[in-house]
C-alpha cells in the first residue's frame, strides 16, 4: 500500500503545483489520475519514483517511511515508473534494457513473454538499439515492456497513451486489461483516456495541485463528463481518436 | 612467445591457444609464428618489414590473423602490411595490436595497412588496440589505413581502442570505385591525460559507390579527443557520417567533419553530437534500480559496444 501524506510541490520558481495532496493506494487496485493539463498529475507521478523530491509531507511503502529514499532506492523497494517520453539509448539493445529491468540475464522464451504482452516479436526486436531507429508507438510498448519485467510491487506509469497510434492504443488498453488481471502489485495510470479510466478501480480527479474528487469509475465518469470546471476542456475523450 | 604477448593476444583477438585460419604473430618486431592456408599466403616484405598477404579469387569463409604485441618499454615498432584481396573472395581480417610496458620507457606500434580489394570481394576487417601494464611509459599505437576498393567490393571496418592507449594519430584513407562500399564502424575511449586523434579521408570516384562512417568516442577526465573527416563525392554516391561524442570531467572532444560534393547527384550527409551523458538516460537506468554510477557504466558500456 502507498500512502501519500500531506505532499506539496513547488516549481524551482515558487509556483505551487502541489498543495498538501493526500492519497492511499491500496495494494492489488489500479488507480487511474486524470485531470487538466498543468494539474500536478506528472508531478506527482514523479514524486512517487522519488524523481522529484517535494517540498514538504511524507510517503509510506506497506508502512515504511520512504520519504528519504532516492530513485534508485524506490526501484530497487518495488517502485516502477514508465516514463510518458520514453528514453532512448545509442547501442543498448531492447534485451539489454529488458534484462537491466530485470535484474538478470533472460532465455528468449521469457522475454518474448514480456514482449508479446506488449504487441511486439521478441526475435524482430531483442537485437535493435533503442534508439531513434523506433517509432513513438515501438518505444512506448518496448517503456512497458520494461516494466512489466521488474515484477514490481506497485507500478506507475506516466501518460501511456502519448504520442501512440489508434491501432497502438487499442493493443494498449488489452495490455492493461492484461496486466490488470495479472498483476499482484498496486498500478496507478496517469491519463486522460476514457477507456484507460473505466478499467480502473478508482478513479483520482487532480486539478490546481490537490485532489478534486476520487471514487468509483462511473461515478467519476459521470462527474468527468458533466463538470468542465472540474476537468478543464483538456479532458480528452475516446471519440477524438 | 612470452607470457605478455599470449594475455594481450586473448585480449585483442580470439586467441586461445590457437588460431582457426592463416595467422602471423608479431611480437615485439620479430615473428613469432605464422601459418598460410591454402588460400590465405602470409609472406615477409622484402624491402621493409612487414608482410604481404595474398587471399585468393573466390577464397570464402576463411579468417587471417596478424596481431601485433610490443610487450615492453623501450620499443619501437613500425610495420608495413599490404593485403591482396582476390576477385569475389569474402574473409575475415582480425589486426588487433596490443602495448604492454611495465618501465617509464615509451612502448609504440605504428602499423602501416594497405587494402587492395578486388572487383566483387568482401573484406571484414577487426581491430582491437589496447594498452596494458602499470609503467609510465608512453603507450601509442599510430595505425594508418589505406583501402583501395575495386568495383562491387565491400569493406566493413570494426576498430575499437577501449583504454589504456597513451596517444594515437589514426589516419585512414579509401578510394573507392563503382558500387563498392565501406562501411567503418570506430569506437575510442579515453582516460586520464591521454590523447587520440582521428582522420578519415574517403573518396567515391565510381558511380553509386557509398560510404557509412560511424564514429562512437568517450572522453573522460582530462583526455583529449579530436575527430576528422573528409568524405568527397566525385560521382553518383552516397555518403553518411555520424560522430558522437560523450564527454564526461574535463574530457575534452574536436569535431570537424567536412563533406565535399564534386558531383550533382553526390548524396552527402553528416550528423555529429558531443555531449555529456543525458540526464534523462541516468534517471531511466535508476527507476530500474541501477545506482547513478552503475547508470553511466551501462550507458558508455552501452555506446561503445
Amino acid at each position: 500500500m502507498l500512502r501519500l501524506e500531506n505532499i506539496s510541490w513547488s516549481t524551482p520558481d515558487g509556483a505551487g503545483v502541489l498543495r498538501d495532496l493526500d492519497l492511499t493506494v491500496p495494494d492489488g487496485k489500479l488507480i487511474v489520475i486524470t485531470g487538466p493539463n498543468g494539474g500536478g498529475k506528472t508531478t506527482l507521478a514523479k514524486i512517487i519514483a522519488g524523481i522529484y523530491k517535494q517540498d514538504s509531507g511524507r510517503i509510506f511503502l506497506n508502512d515504511e517511511d520512504i520519504t528519504d529514499a532516492d530513485i534508485t532506492e524506490r526501484a530497487r523497494m518495488g517502485i516502477s515508473f514508465a516514463f510518458q517520453q520514453p528514453v532512448r539509448f545509442k547501442g543498448i539493445t531492447v534485451r539489454k534494457l529488458i534484462e537491466l529491468a530485470a535484474g538478470e540475464k533472460l532465455p528468449l522464451d521469457k522475454i518474448c513473454s514480456y514482449m508479446s504482452r506488449v504487441g511486439l516479436c521478441a526475435e524482430e526486436y531483442i537485437d535493435r538499439e533503442v534508439n531513434s531507429t523506433l517509432s513513438g508507438g515501438e518505444i512506448k510498448r518496448i517503456e512497458i515492456a520494461t516494466v512489466l519485467a521488474r515484477h514490481s510491487t506497485l507500478t506507475v506509469f506516466d501518460e501511456p497513451e502519448a504520442g501512440i497510434d489508434l491501432w497502438s492504443f487499442t493493443n494498449l488498453i488489452k495490455t492493461f486489461e492484461d496486466i490488470r488481471k495479472s498483476l499482484n502489485g498496486s498500478i496507478i495510470i496517469i491519463s486522460h483516456q476514457e477507456r484507460i479510466l473505466r478499467i480502473a478501480d478508482e478513479i483520482v480527479i487532480v486539478a490546481d495541485g490537490s485532489i478534486k474528487a476520487q471514487g468509483d469509475p462511473d461515478s467519476m465518469m459521470k462527474l468527468l463528463l458533466e463538470n468542465n470546471s472540474v476537468t478543464g476542456k483538456c479532458f480528452r475523450q475516446e471519440e477524438m481518436f | 612467445m612470452n607470457e605478455i604477448t599470449k594475455d594481450l593476444l586473448r585480449e585483442i583477438s580470439d586467441w586461445n591457444g590457437e588460431f582457426k585460419g592463416a595467422y602471423n604473430i608479431r611480437e615485439d618486431g620479430q615473428c613469432a609464428g605464422r601459418v598460410s592456408s591454402k588460400n590465405i599466403k602470409i609472406e615477409s616484405k622484402t624491402d621493409k618489414p612487414g608482410l604481404e598477404i595474398f587471399i585468393a579469387p573466390g577464397t570464402k569463409g576463411e579468417t587471417v590473423s596478424i596481431p601485433a604485441c610490443v610487450t615492453h618499454g623501450d620499443v619501437d615498432d613500425l610495420v608495413y602490411n599490404d593485403f591482396f584481396v582476390g576477385e569475389n573472395a569474402d574473409v575475415i581480417i582480425v589486426a588487433g595490436c596490443g602495448i604492454h610496458t611495465e618501465t617509464g620507457e615509451p612502448a609504440r606500434h605504428n602499423g602501416i595497412h594497405r587494402f587492395f580489394l578486388g572487383k566483387g570481394s568482401k573484406v571484414k576487417y577487426l581491430e582491437k588496440h589496447i594498452g596494458k601494464g602499470h609503467g609510465t611509459g608512453l603507450r601509442s599505437i599510430d595505425p594508418v589505413t589505406e583501402a583501395e576498393l575495386e568495383e562491387d567490393s565491400v569493406l566493413e571496418m570494426d576498430t575499437a581502442q577501449i583504454g589504456g592507449v597513451d596517444r594515437t594519430t589514426r589516419i585512414t584513407k579509401a578510394q573507392l570505385g563503382a558500387r563498392a562500399k565501406l562501411l567503418i564502424r570506430e569506437r575510442i575511449l579515453t582516460e586520464k591525460e591521454q590523447t587520440a586523434k582521428t582522420d578519415f579521408r574517403v573518396e567515391m570516384n565510381g558511380r553509386d559507390s557509398g560510404v557509412d562512417l560511424i564514429s562512437r568516442s568517450v572522453a573522460r577526465d582530462d583526455s583529449h579527443q579530436e575527430y576528422h573527416s573528409v568524405i568527397v563525392g566525385n560521382a553518383p554516391c552516397t555518403g553518411h557520417s555520424e560522430c558522437d561524442a560523450i564527454i564526461s570531467e574535463n574530457g575534452k572532444v574536436d569535431a570537424a567533419p567536412e563533406l565535399h560534393a564534386r558531383d550533382n547527384d553526390a548524396a552527402l550527409i553528416h550528423e555529429a553530437a558531443i555531449g555529456k551523458i543525458a540526464g534523462e538516460q541516468i534517471l531511466k537506468l535508476r527507476t530500474l534500480g541501477l545506482t547513478e554510477e552503475e547508470a553511466e557504466a551501462t550507458i558508455i558500456d552501452g555506446f561503445l559496444s
